[in-house]
């Protein structure tokens, strides 16, 4: 039997919500049953996004979404803001590489952590972060 | 504004992060940690993470650069009780504290700064 999808959205503004994601993405990851390896994982990865989010595209939503089918369990987590997009997708992923005086690490790093990782950006409208683990 | 403790032991710092650490809380206790090194001429600094249950890019770049400016400030900084989940993404991640001091626990941090600050020479040789 499949069970329920259950999904969550909240509105991601201020330096602050990244710790809120983080409680979100840890309580989901715990209750999907995720070890703790993988709890640290999914909660650093949404913690990296949801502030790019925030101090790239101004902030937006964060959408926590379990996946529930016959075969493949996990946790997916979404995050939409309506900022200035990035220009260079492929130059962006890349280790190293940085618009705002961070280190950089941030996209690369974060696809590392997870089993998918998709973004999509549009300059001048926004960007589209999601990733998804499973167990 | 909400402060992270600093506690003075002799000529160290001592700070444990007992709360979750979101970006402006790191930016004031780099900021606070700094102006404490400045007015104790404290030689050392331990920072206890055990309580951390994430470092993020950001809150591991901040603990690189509060090492750093302990430094110019003339005194080392020793991490201290990150969770080995923690260590393990962190490096996944892709960041590997580069240059910075770390033990596994407090107590093995306290030796290493003693070693760091030249403290346990004056200890070996009152035991000679």
């Amino acid at each position: 039997m499949e069970a329920a999808i259950e999904e969550k959205t909240i509105k991601i503004k201020e330096s602050n919500d990244v710790v809120t994601v983080r409680r979100e993405a840890r309580e989901y990851a715990e209750k999907l049953g995720f070890n703790l390896l993988e709890q640290t994982k999914i909660v650093t990865a949404a913690s990296e996004i949801a502030r790019n989010a925030i101090v790239f595209g101004g902030g937006g939503i964060a959408r926590f979404t379990t996946i529930e089918k016959p075969d493949k369990r996990g946790l997916q987590i979404s995050f939409i803001d309506h900022g200035p997009g990035i220009e260079d997708i492929e130059a962006a992923m890349k280790d190293g590489y940085t618009t705002g005086g961070g280190l950089g690490l941030g996209l690369g790093g974060t696809k590392r952590l997870m089993d998918e990782f998709h973004i999509r950006s549009e300059p001048g409208k926004g960007t589209s972060v999601t990733i998804v683990k499973y167990l | 504004m909400e402060h992270i403790p600093i506690l003075k032991m002799g000529e160290y710092l001592l700070v444990s992060i007992q709360v979750d650490m979101h970006d402006q809380l790191a930016i004031t206790l780099q900021n606070d940690l700094a102006e404490k090194i400045a007015k104790t001429g404290a030689k050392g600094v331990l920072i206890d993470i055990s309580a951390l249950d994430i470092v993020d890019s950001f809150i591991g770049r901040m603990l690189g650069n509060i090492a750093s400016i302990s430094k110019v400030l003339g005194a080392e900084t020793v991490l201290v009780g990150m969770q080995p989940a923690v260590a393990i993404t962190l490096v996944e991640l892709g960041l590997s504290l580069k240059g910075m001091h770390t033990a596994l626990n407090v107590e093995k941090g306290m030796q290493l700064l003693s070693r760091l600050t030249g403290k346990d020479q004056d200890y070996t040789s009152r035991k000679q």
